[in-house]
């Protein structure tokens, strides 16, 4: 039976066998990873045999963390393993290109001129000739030629732009940092050395979870995926971490074998719902309503039916919950007001900045009392205010413990009537309140806690309050469990089992219930909210800064975790201070004409009270927040900011203090106007724009066919019509210009959307072709991308080439600006620093422009400076520290000195110098010399920097000595299994004393990657091997949240955010599409009518590896949506039919994937395909190629996230600001008429 | 007996992601070439769904494996006596699939974005064919078209595995309350009883003695492609552009040097264990011709118990060498396939006797139907964990799947799976209750040992637990005269048949 068993060895017979061992040798590996924008950051080994690279493997030596946890091995995923595809294919850029009418005209131009700034000037300013060329802006017609000719038209036509319009007309684009971050300082340093302005890029992928900052002051911070499993039940919405963190997916399998029960809230059956317990079939957008029904249970059972200690400590120490808030009196009774504050009571009326101190009932003295921890301890202006920035129950003056009370429910001096809002509809809801009445500077004034309110807001009774409650769970009032299903769809009893499940959990372990959330959480125009309702469930439960515990966001963010030193050289902090970092959302919402066609915001955006907004259009939101330094606004005047210096200095100023002056009193007397406030015209148009590592016109352009119609002045299929004019107040109406950039360069590695449309093309290294470091926060270690081979054909590694472009730069320069010149500089109103208790806003917004308030740089308006450039030495610089890290450097407000240890570096013998202008500076010529500066500077890879970092957090919060010991013993009470060194006896010894020795450098982490340091930065203790958690600091160590009270937050009591009715978490629901301008002209004929999702995609991350052989193999091929059976059945369509989806934004041709799997009423089309790749013609409108999912979408931004200089409502880049909402989108399908299609 | 070591790749259903990074690695690895293009030595399939090659579990269409026929096993694909058959079919093999069951390979005219003339309108990269290289109107197929259910009332709607099913079963394809799906991923099943070994006209297919790994001799093969039709599997491929056919070798190349094989290293899910066992080559045409209901069964008596000293001895005897059996007795796959009994073969039915295993995946609770009629959606339970008989996947297309059709023997893995994680949760979170944790492991046959041990290697499991791969022995398993090994250390890479670069031998 056996005789097919070859168990003799012949060498005759088994000689073949060299065949495939052959195959299977290589000459070396190297480790590398992938520069994507992905959150992997996986250790790969890349094989290379006879000087080919062709194939990889994950690396598996990953440090183990502790044993109790899986290990991280293998990382990596389907398009990780396909990434050598490309280093070969026939898509890679090999050589430079360029459009061929460009290089014609420049050849002519050059001929004429000897000066190439001046043959610029006479393309640009030939009209007819440069609306020629931005017409053939994505029709084909490249040229090959070179790298220095390349240079040469692009320093020329940034050179004319900086003469001409000043520095900040030059833009430059290249997002999320972390996967390479030296690949990212290569153009962002250059382009802060000449002055341009560098685009946002987390925010603008709307990727920015804006509830973050709300509530927590942090930009995103989520653990690391090891620690998902240490949850005992983890709640997904809008995650999908199977498709989209493919390489810590084992992690949720995993977390169900160690006996957490796993809950998916997905409104398709998605592919982590395969593996779920319970699949929540959300209908799309309504996760608000699930989780206010979740909040109500779990605010009925463990508050009032019983009262559950671990919660209850956990509130009053750890969130607002406590803190006492004005009631005031408003048209239809009383309303929700602003937080108590030091200032209104008489016995705080000494205390430094008594408007950012907050207030809460002391049960023991029957008073409210200041409490530790508010924002206004961090920037103590007296010294009995130091050491007080900490969340101790301590009354702030005196320093006595006090013990809040979370309700005044027995305690009451009155119970009052307070209107809450449903807003979907017109419902109102009279609900009493328990109150304390304080004699305040207005007299007597009823307060009452957060915890009272949200209560009442939630409308679960309490006996002794009466109005219009819920009875019970069965009544449909807001927010009941039976009140949500008519947006969720999902049974009451779902609601109230999970909600029973997930406190329950969260008792028993002391907050180990998760929820892990992604895009399709995010991406909705009301995701704050989304957020915020899950956030406060976590809140009441005690999950927040407990390991296993919390919401974890993963999308797009990437942690930076050296940002410390990396941001110094990124954005060229250490030769001009302040850099020009743009809210790009703001950007593109105005200069791609997107905001002309919203109409009134109370169209589509439901408030209690329409009357009590100031403006009625979004835009003008935008202005007003620039012209008071709320957002940043760049280019920043309606004329040069080179310009404006020269014009102070002519009529009289002397000092950079005079200058400031001039241009304040210019700006007030109107003469002068923020460039934002008239974006159309041409003076203030972005005119040069970089992009490399992006895909800036492909999966980045939000409202593509805008930017094509109006930025590139290219064909497009948009049909939408204006409808914003009678609206805007504060923005100059203009017609749209066609084409509003002049040049545009892409360096990247793949002709994909982005350099098709481009003038110039420059070939980028491969990620297996070059040096740099990678880190994210899916895990704790810090990693290398290392070059396998060298950069192919002609392409450069992006710090090569940038590197060149400052060569060429600095040598055209030398002519045009031999001497330094001097501009104007603006910036917004930052968190983390004293600007962000600017602006009280005690009595509403105040304008200075209105009148309302002094024009004051830097407290009621942007700060105003003035800056030096040396562009003859861009090339210098670039390559070289600069003399500013040698002053106070740092992130999140943490900042020391780096004098001794710039100057101790430079002494190390193997350290190379950059030696000009009579000075030595530390050589950052190579991108290995920039990485290993990078991992010197930083407290995450230095521990002596650490160290540093840790003594400066303890000197801001006073964690040490008596105030230490008062924190462990507060901490241990609550969590005493908390672990505390013998003999540390503060903050700094006790986290980073052991490691004070630590320090790691490129090669190290070649030999295998290492885990990073727990850090000031950060909000996770990582010691020993623990898996990162977000916030067990602040749990663990009493460091405040770096928000207004110190603390969580449910509510948010900036007057914008009451006049729009979110001081608690409201429910407002997705957009009414019938308001939105979208479907006004399109054909409905046979078409569905369908809701567009755009999720994350399981073969491409983003766009990369979407035009990957591999992937389209695996795949269909091509560009499809998904659509249900049933849906599809209706209209005639079939699996695989020739489709077009479209609206007025735009068409998108495709195949459609007909699955029962989607939900009807709903099409997906995975972000983010190509529309390079298998696109045939539309057969409507102008019957050109069919676009891809971009075409299809259009940007909103909500004016709520455009407030600022109000605590952790500041500025911060990528960090706060506005979102470009696509989600709330809908569109037309319909089978194609001819199946034949045309090419 | 006649004991042999065997290779051994198992798979954990529950744990797979469906991501294809195994496919991937295969790829990069032995198929990125001319001829080559369309093969998947490792592909991973959406069930329920078609799979690739389409609808390869139907045997009324493909005649795959064996069958019994008066008591003795046949190859199916010979309907009438053996060698009548062949020679008949010698040119035309009717139940070979075609270009239309696999797909036709596909790249794009990428250089068309770089090389388009100046026009009016963007340029795009249309699909040309790897095998005529004429543009293509529309792609049809591609080796994992149905992905996700993509296609669903054409695909999953077709799947083979749901023979049995009743109608109210089958609303899991189109009803959201009953709708599940989850992946199947497959290499070559190096089987004890292989077809395509039995159908080589050319002897070119044989199954090697030290590990069991069936390879096709690539100097042998004369493309007679009855491997292609005999297997079952559809696992071995003809090869368009050099007339051969090749198929998985288990990465015997890394293997041989105790690595993992290439798709279970990059396996990111880390579902894959890989694992030595010992059987008795003896009983193979007694297990292949056990009857459907016994067959996992005797599939699990053939595979020895590796810690029995009489067991150790035959092995010895039968030249095993010491590190196959120290690996023997740390095997994953021994554990997970015949001590714990969650794991069990693809499709035993074929009678192959394949040597990789399954482990079967949980699946959320299913709706009630009040949804479906315009109501509000809610569980049919609400136990904390699910009941097994609450969750979607029927255990019906479980079993027809993985245990020629015996429902006991999937239930048994579900049950025992399901008790492990309800006994971790009583340690790690402490709310079931000791004595209700320890009563459900009992009710499934496990001690709490055996709970903490499937724990660690399933979920804690590190790469060196998941892989217990013993290195050969090359110098007496060498493909060269094993007394030239000081030679072979001087000529290796050259290839088998380069004579002049070997010198003297001793």
């Amino acid at each position: 039976m056996s005789n097919w068993i070859q168990d003799e060895i012949n060498p005759g017979k088994r000689g073949w066998e060299e065949f495939y061992r052959n195959r299977w040798q290589y000459d070396k590996t190297v480790r590398s990873t992938h520069g994507n924008n992905c959150t992997g950051g996986c250790s790969w080994m890349v094989y290379v045999k006879d000087g080919i690279i062709t194939w990889e493997l994950q690396a598996v030596d990953y440090p183990k963390l502790d044993q109790s946890l899986p290990p991280y091995e293998p990382r990596g995923c389907q398009r990780g393993i396909s990434a050598s595809w490309y280093v070969y294919s026939p898509v890679r850029i090999k050589y430079p290109y360029v459009r061929g009418i460009v290089i014609d005209a420049w050849k002519e131009a050059r001929s004429k001129h000897a000066d190439p700034v001046d043959a610029w000037r006479s393309i640009v300013e030939n009209a007819e000739l440069s609306k020629k060329i931005k017409w053939s802006r994505g029709k084909g017609g490249f040229r090959r030629f070179d790298w220095d000719t390349a240079a040469e038209i692009i320093v020329s036509a940034q050179i004319y732009t900086i003469k001409k319009y000043g520095p900040d007309r030059n833009i430059a684009f290249s997002p999320i940092p972390a996967m390479s971050q030296i690949s990212y300082t290569s153009g962002a340093r250059y382009n802060q050395l000449i002055g341009g302005v560098h685009l946002s890029f987390y925010d603008y992928y709307t990727d920015l979870p804006n509830a973050e900052p709300e509530v927590w002051g942090e930009q995103t911070d989520s653990c690391e995926s090891a620690d998902w499993y240490n949850a005992g039940y983890v709640v997904m919405n809008g995650a999908n971490p199977n498709m989209t963190r493919t390489a810590d997916a084992h992690f949720v399998s995993e977390l169900r074998m160690g006996g957490a029960k796993l809950v998916v809230c997905a409104p398709d059956y998605s592919q982590v719902t395969k593996y779920a317990d319970l699949w929540v079939p959300l209908k799309t957008g309504s996760d608000t309503a699930f989780w206010l029904g979740v909040n109500h249970v779990i605010l009925k059972e463990y508050f009032v039916d019983k009262k559950t200690p671990y919660f209850d400590v956990y509130c009053k120490n750890y969130t607002d919950l406590p803190n006492l808030v004005k009631l005031t009196k408003g048209k239809d009774g009383y309303e929700l007001g602003r937080y108590l504050k030091a200032c209104d009571l008489a016995a705080y009326a000494e205390e430094d900045n008594p408007e950012w101190k907050f207030c809460m009932w002391d049960e023991k003295t029957g008073k409210a009392r200041v409490v530790n921890g508010g924002m206004g301890y961090r920037y103590p202006q007296k010294h009995e205010s130091h050491g007080k920035w900490n969340t101790l129950l301590k009354d702030g003056k005196t320093g006595e413990d006090i013990s809040p009370a979370l309700t005044l429910l027995d305690i009451k001096d009155d119970a009052i009537e307070v209107v809450f809002h449903e807003l979907d509809k017109p419902e109102r809801y009279k609900r009493q309140v328990p109150v304390k009445y304080v004699e305040t500077k207005e007299g007597r004034t009823p307060v009452t806690t957060v915890f009272d309110l949200y209560m009442a807001h939630c409308g679960v009774g309490r006996k002794g309050l009466s109005g219009d409650y819920c009875k019970n769970y069965d009544d449909d009032r807001g927010f009941s469990p039976a009140w949500q299903e008519k947006y969720t769809g999902i049974g009451r009893d779902t609601i109230i089992q999970v909600g029973r499940e997930f406190a329950s959990n969260a008792e028993v372990t002391k907050g180990r219930s998760m929820i892990i959330c992604g895009a399709s959480f995010n991406h909705w125009y009301h995701s704050d909210l989304m957020y915020r309702s899950g956030m406060n469930a976590l809140m009441l439960c005690g999950c927040v800064g407990r390991n296993g515990g919390g919401l974890q966001h993963y999308v797009g963010q990437e942690k930076l975790a050296p940002f410390d030193s990396w941001g110094q050289i990124a954005h060229s902090l250490d030769w001009v201070r302040p850099p020009r970092l743009m809210s790009n959302p703001i950007n593109w919402y105005l200069h791609t004409q997107q905001f002309k066609y919203d109409s009134a915001i109370t169209d589509y955006h439901v408030v209690p009270d329409k009357s009590a907004l100031e403006y009625q259009h979004t835009a003008d939101y935008a202005v007003r927040s620039v012209r008071l330094g709320w957002m940043p606004g760049y280019p920043q005047f309606n004329k040069s900011s080179i310009a404006l210096y020269d014009e102070a200095q002519r009529s009289g100023a002397k000092t950079d203090a005079d200058v400031v002056d001039y241009v304040v009193k210019q700006l007030k007397s109107g003469t002068l106007d923020f460039a934002i406030a008239d974006p159309d015209a041409p003076e203030n148009w972005p005119r040069v724009w970089l992009i490399w590592r992006a895909n800036a016109l492909g999966s980045s352009a939000r409202g593509q066919e805008y930017f094509f119609k109006f930025l590139l002045g290219t064909h497009n299929n948009l049909v939408t019509e204006e409808v914003a004019k009678p609206y805007l107040k504060e923005l100059k109406y203009r017609e749209s210009p066609l084409g509003k950039l002049d040049l545009l360069v892409d360096l990247n590695m793949r002709m994909n959307t982005t350099p098709t449309y481009c003038d110039i093309v420059l070939p980028a290294a491969h990620w297996y072709e070059k040096e740099d470091i990678n880190t994210t926060e899916l895990h704790s270690f810090i990693h290398p991308m290392g070059a396998a081979v060298q950069p192919n054909w002609e392409s450069k590694s992006d710090y090569d080439a940038y590197r060149f472009l400052s060569e060429k730069f600095a040598e055209i320069a030398k002519k045009h600006f031999p001497r330094p010149v001097k501009e104007v500089m603006t910036a917004p109103l930052g968190h983390d620093t004293p600007g962000e208790i600017a602006q009280p806003a005690l009595n509403g917004v105040q304008d200075w422009k209105k009148g309302q308030c002094e024009a004051i740089p830097g407290k009621t308006m942007p700060s105003i400076s003035v800056v030096e450039r040396d562009y003859a030495n861009i090339d210098k610089q670039y390559i070289s520290v600069g003399p500013l890290m040698k002053g106070k450097y740092g992130f999140h407000g943490i900042m020391l000195d780096g004098k001794d240890l710039y100057e101790n570096y430079l002494k190390q013998e193997h350290i190379d110098s950059v030696d000009f202008n009579g000075q030595k500076f530390i050589s950052i010529r190579t991108a290995k010399e920039a990485c290993n500066f990078v991992m010197a500077f930083s407290g995450t890879t230095n521990g002596e920097v650490g160290y540093r970092q840790w003594v400066e957090e303890e000197h801001h919060t006073g964690l040490h000595a008596e105030t230490y010991d008062a924190a462990k013993k507060a901490v241990r009470e609550i969590y005493p299994e908390v672990e505390f060194r013998a003999g540390a006896h503060g903050l700094a010894e006790e986290i980073a004393g052991p490691d004070r020795n630590f320090t790691v450098t490129y090669d190290d982490i070649v030999a295998q990657p290492r885990r990073w340091l727990t850090s000031a930065l950060w909000t996770g203790d990582n010691r020993k091997g623990r898996a990162y958690g977000t916030w067990t600091i602040q749990t663990e160590r009493r460091v405040p949240w770096r928000t207004l009270t110190g603390k969580q937050h449910f509510y948010l009591d900036h007057p914008i955010f009451l006049e729009y009715g979110e001081g608690l978490c409201a429910h407002k629901y997705k957009l009414n599409p019938a308001r939105m301008n979208e479907l006004q002209k399109s054909d409905k004929t046979d078409a569905l009518m369908l809701n567009y999702i755009t999720p994350h995609s399981k073969w491409a991350i983003h766009s990369t590896h979407y035009d990957n052989l591999r992937m389209l193999t695996l795949s269909r091929g091509g560009n499809s949506c998904w659509v249900n059976d049933k849906d599809a059945e209706s209209v005639g369509i079939k699996d695989n039919d020739w489709v077009e989806a479209y609206n007025d934004n735009g068409i998108f041709v495709c195949r459609a994937v007909v699955s029962a799997r989607i939900p009807t009423g709903t099409c997906f089309a995975y972000h983010s395909q190509e529309r390079t790749i298998n696109i045939p013609k539309a057969e409507q409108r102008n019957k050109i190629r069919g676009g891809f999912h971009n075409s299809l979408t259009r940007q909103r931004l909500k004016p709520t996230l455009m407030t600022g200089g109000y605590g952790q409502f500041s500025y911060a880049f990528n960090g706060w600001g506005p979102i470009p909402i696509i989600r709330d989108t809908t569109v037309l399908v319909r089978k194609m008429r001819n199946q034949e299609v045309k090419w | 007996m006649d004991i042999r070591a065997q290779l051994s790749m198992s798979f954990h259903m529950d744990k797979c992601i469906g991501c294809h990074t195994c496919s991937v690695s295969c790829k990069n690895v032995w198929t990125s070439r001319r001829g080559a293009e369309y093969m998947w030595w490792n592909n991973v399939e959406t069930k329920p769904g078609a799979g690739y090659p389409l609808t390869w579990e139907d045997q009324e269409r493909y005649r795959g494996g064996w069958e019994v026929s008066g008591g003795s096993l046949r190859l199916k694909l010979l309907k009438g006596p053996g060698k009548i058959r062949t020679l008949a079919n010698i040119f035309f093999q009717p139940n070979l699939p075609t270009v239309d069951d696999y797909y036709e390979p596909f790249t794009y005219d990428y250089q068309n974005l770089f090389n388009a003339p100046a026009g009016d309108d963007q340029p795009t990269a249309r699909p040309k064919s790897l095998i005529t290289g004429e543009f293509m109107e529309k792609i049809v197929l591609g080796p994992n078209w149905d992905d996700d259910m993509a296609g669903s009332p054409l695909y999953a709607a077709n799947d083979p595995n749901l023979k049995g099913l009743s109608e109210s079963q089958k609303e899991m394809l189109t009803k959201f309350h009953k709708l599940f799906f989850f992946y199947l991923p497959r290499i070559c099943n190096h089987c004890l009883n292989p077809a395509c070994v039995a159908s080589c006209p050319s002897g070119a297919i044989y199954k090697r003695g030290e590990d069991g790994i069936v390879l096709i001799d690539q100097d042998t093969c004369r493309a007679w492609r009855f491997c292609v039709s005999a297997c079952p599997y559809k696992k071995p491929y003809y090869n368009w552009a050099n007339g051969k056919s090749e198929k998985c070798i288990f990465c015997y190349p890394r293997t041989e040097t105790g690595q993992p094989n290439a798709c279970a290293h990059a396996c990111t899910g880390r579902i894959r264990f890989v694992g030595a066992l010992l059987y008795d080559a003896d009983r193979i045409e007694d297990v292949a011709k056990t009857p459907d209901d016994r067959l996992v069964e005797a599939m699990r008596e053939i595979v020895l118990d590796p810690n029995d000293p009489r067991v150790i001895e035959e092995a010895r005897k039968a030249g095993i060498d010491e590190n196959w059996l120290r690996a023997a007795q740390q095997s994953p796959a021994y554990n997970l396939f015949k001590k714990w009994r969650i794991a069990m073969p693809n499709h035993p039915e074929f009678r192959t006797v394949p040597m990789n295993f399954y482990i079967p995946p949980l699946s959320p609770i299913l709706h009630n139907a009040k949804a479906e009629n315009g109501g509000t959606f809610d569980p049919e339970s609400t136990e904390f964990f699910n009941e097994i008989d609450k969750m979607r996947i029927p255990v019906r297309f479980l079993a027809n799947m993985l245990s020629a059709g015996n429902e006991q023997v999937v239930l048994e893995s579900l049950k025992k799976q399901m008790a492990v994680r309800i006994y971790i949760r009583q340690k790690r979170v402490g709310d079931i209750g000791d004595s209700k944790a320890k009563s459900v492991l009992s009710s499934v046959g496990l001690t709490p040992q055996d709970a903490e041990d499937i724990y660690r290697l399933t979920s804690l499991g590190t790469f060196q637990e998941r892989f217990v791969i013993p290195e050969t022995h090359r110098e007496h398993m060498t493909t060269v005269d094993p007394r030239t090994m000081y030679e072979k250390r001087g000529s290796v890479g050259f290839g088998p048949k380069k004579k002049e670069f070997l010198g003297r031998t001793w």
